[in-house]
């Protein structure tokens, strides 16, 4: 099969996924209803109300959420020259977390609209952070430098967040549950910045994604074939850290898609980043809107945070695929 | 800047790096300090030569109670978890190849930490609390031998073993917030404190047991120290010039396997010391395995005992895990030497 082919039947299994978590919930709603919830909503119609707001905005979130965390950890394995890389690394998850923690005990917030604006300015601030020491003393950015300051910022600020977990101990529940990745009680009107964000973040990446080919070939490659790599290294920071930023806000952190989405779609589509991206993107929503569909149901009437969703279901793909060896294993 | 020195004596002829020497004496000196210095420091302070008196002749039997039994074991307990980390996390970087790789990435840290929560929602009622190193140490092995299956084909590479670990790793932190979100919440806060990594209330059998087992260990390790460096040259190159690959990426996986998952076994999931240690041991000494894994070991040695000093004695009356601390003392020096570093 071609890449294109391939990238089209994505499309169309995402399209079903979509259809899938609309209809899957604590009740299920027929199909006939979702259509007309969307064609003539009647506001009377508990059905209807359902699919309109709660599901529809869950739904939108997770395709979003998917495609920005997958599309970030190619983006920064790229960056690094590392397989291990993920958003994770530019200090992000924890960074959201900490600011999270710390806002809601020094301000005492309770509200999600709260927790989402304090994630997001803990994500920006994190990812400055490691850009900043991985650029410093030197020129331009060295992979192994700032996969080390990384590693290095975003353990600080998880050891930041587990003292003030331990000192203070109320609201641990609630922190626990949001750190394991969640996509409800989100409005999408509150959002709506976020996904604009997102948005904005994917359709710049792929608009790189011909100088990233250019980049992976080396250093010297690059220079010489006339590209401006620290222009490209800083735009592919700033990306990761709007995709990345704004998904672990929306969404708290979700590991697994970072980390290992990119792998799946190279081993499975292709390495050339004008296919690889596309095919993160829609593989990184089809990975979390099913992970998400099935973390409503399994357990009802409680719910599974889908962040262990992801991994508990991805993983084994995973290893799958990376047992299948091919160009690159 | 290094000086090098060769010392012969009839056949017998050796490089020594008199830098490395000397930095690795110093780091010992400093551990001899902290270890004093936290032997003094805690509710009750003491002078270093009171500790010192105190250990080598017992008057005050409430003094000798509180350096001899309450600091001491817990100090050489966090000691030992510390250096152990550290060469885990040495040799599991040049067997990936990869200056990320450390225990908490691999699956050897989640492994542990499955197994342990586990162990403390449903069987710690009933079996009580001192079969949790066992359960621990169980999980670690138990999720690196699932690696190194999973990951063989016709041999193992290190970018398989490495994305399998990512991979198994993410599954079982799954499982343990999963068991973590729906367990009560004492569950899960005795559980908390484990993962983040502890030696609060150690007392002499445990620190002697990881001894003893590390001291196991060594030889072996000694056994394969010549042969850590080859492990970073590409595969065929390594068979190459004549050594067995496969058998020797699986003795080092075990031997890191047997350190990591022990200290975690008695300390609780300490992160970040296995990735840290090793990096700022490398920045210290020459290249060559034996004097960068001593140097590890000493640093992680010292970072642990520095942290449970810290997260015992400055939020009196609290007793925090010394886990936390660990990235907060080790993560300035780390970034001040990685910034200092120009090439």
């Amino acid at each position: 099969m071609s890449p294109g082919v391939k990238l089209c039947s994505a499309g169309v299994v995402l399209l079903l996924c979509c259809v899938l978590s609309l209809a899957v919930g604590a009740t299920w709603i027929p199909l006939p209803q979702i259509a007309a919830a969307f064609v003539h909503p009647d506001p009377l119609s508990i059905n209807h109300v359902l699919v309109t707001t709660t599901r529809l905005s869950r739904t939108l979130m997770a395709i979003f959420v998917g495609a920005s965390l997958a599309v970030a950890g190619a983006l920064m394995q790229a960056l690094t020259r590392n397989p291990l890389a993920s958003p994770g690394l530019f200090g992000i998850n924890a960074g959201a977390t900490f600011f999270i923690i710390l806002f809601s005990s020094i301000f005492s917030l309770s509200s999600p609209d709260a927790w989402l604006w304090s994630a997001f300015i803990g994500a920006g601030v994190a990812g400055c952070l490691v850009w900043l020491i991985g650029n410093m003393g030197q020129g331009s950015l060295s992979p192994l430098r700032i996969v080390l300051a990384g590693a290095a910022i975003a353990a600080l600020f998880s050891a930041f967040s587990q003292a003030l977990l331990v000192v203070n101990q109320d609201g641990l529940d609630t922190v626990l549950f949001w750190m394991a990745g969640s996509l409800t009680e989100r409005s999408l009107s509150t959002a709506a910045p976020l996904l604009l964000c997102a948005v904005l973040g994917l359709a710049g990446a792929l608009l790189l994604a011909g100088q990233l080919n250019v980049l992976n070939a080396g250093e010297e490659i690059a220079t010489g074939l006339g590209q401006r790599t620290g222009l490209i290294r800083l735009l592919m920071s700033v990306l990761v850290i709007c995709l990345a930023g704004s998904a672990v806000a929306l969404a708290g952190s979700i590991g697994f898609i970072g980390l290992l989405v990119p792998h799946m779609v190279r081993k499975g589509l292709s390495i050339d980043h004008r296919w690889l991206l596309p095919g993160c993107a829609l593989l990184g929503a089809i990975v979390l809107l099913l992970a998400d569909t099935l973390s409503r149901v399994l357990i009802l009437p409680q719910e599974v945070p889908v962040g262990v969703m992801t991994a508990l279901f991805g993983a084994p793909f995973f290893i799958l695929l990376a047992r299948r060896g091919g160009r690159y294993g | 800047m290094d000086k090098v020195v060769t010392w012969r004596r009839g056949g017998y002829s050796r490089r020594v790096n008199l830098s490395t020497w000397l930095r690795l004496a110093a780091a010992l000196v400093l551990t001899v300090l902290v270890m004093l210095g936290s032997l003094s420091l805690g509710k009750v302070i003491l002078s270093p030569l009171e500790v010192i008196r105190i250990l080598f002749s017992s008057q005050d039997a409430s003094l000798t109670l509180i350096v001899e039994q309450l600091r001491f074991p817990r100090i050489v307990l966090a000691a030992l978890v510390g250096a152990a980390l550290s060469v885990s996390g040495l040799i599991l970087q040049s067997i990936i190849r990869n200056p990320l790789a450390s225990p908490d990435l691999l699956g050897i840290t989640s492994g542990a930490s499955a197994a342990a929560v586990l162990y403390l929602s449903f069987l710690s009622a009933t079996l009580g609390q001192q079969f949790l190193p066992l359960a621990a140490m169980l999980g670690a092995a138990l999720a690196t031998l699932a690696i190194y299956l999973l990951a063989w084909k016709q041999g193992t590479s290190p970018l398989r073993l490495v994305l399998i670990g990512v991979g198994v790793s993410a599954m079982l932190t799954a499982a343990t917030t999963f068991i973590l979100v729906f367990s009560p919440l004492t569950t899960t806060l005795s559980a908390y404190v484990w993962l983040t990594g502890s030696v609060y209330g150690a007392s002499w059998p445990e620190p002697l047991a990881l001894a003893s087992w590390l001291l196991g260990i060594c030889p072996l390790l000694v056994l394969l120290a010549r042969q850590v460096m080859v492990q970073q040259l590409d595969d065929n190159l390594a068979q190459g010039i004549g050594v067995r690959v496969q058998w020797l990426r699986a003795g080092l996986l075990l031997v890191s396997v047997a350190l990591a998952g022990a200290a975690i076994a008695w300390g609780g999931a300490i992160a970040f010391v296995g990735l840290i240690a090793p990096h700022i041991a490398k920045r210290l000494v020459a290249p060559g395995f034996a004097g960068q894994a001593v140097m590890a070991a000493l640093i992680g040695a010292n970072l642990v005992m520095l942290a449970d000093l810290v997260g015992r004695t400055l939020f009196l009356p609290l007793d925090l895990p010394a886990g936390i601390f660990v990235a907060v003392l080790g993560t300035p020096f780390f970034l001040y030497l990685l910034i200092k570093q120009r090439h």
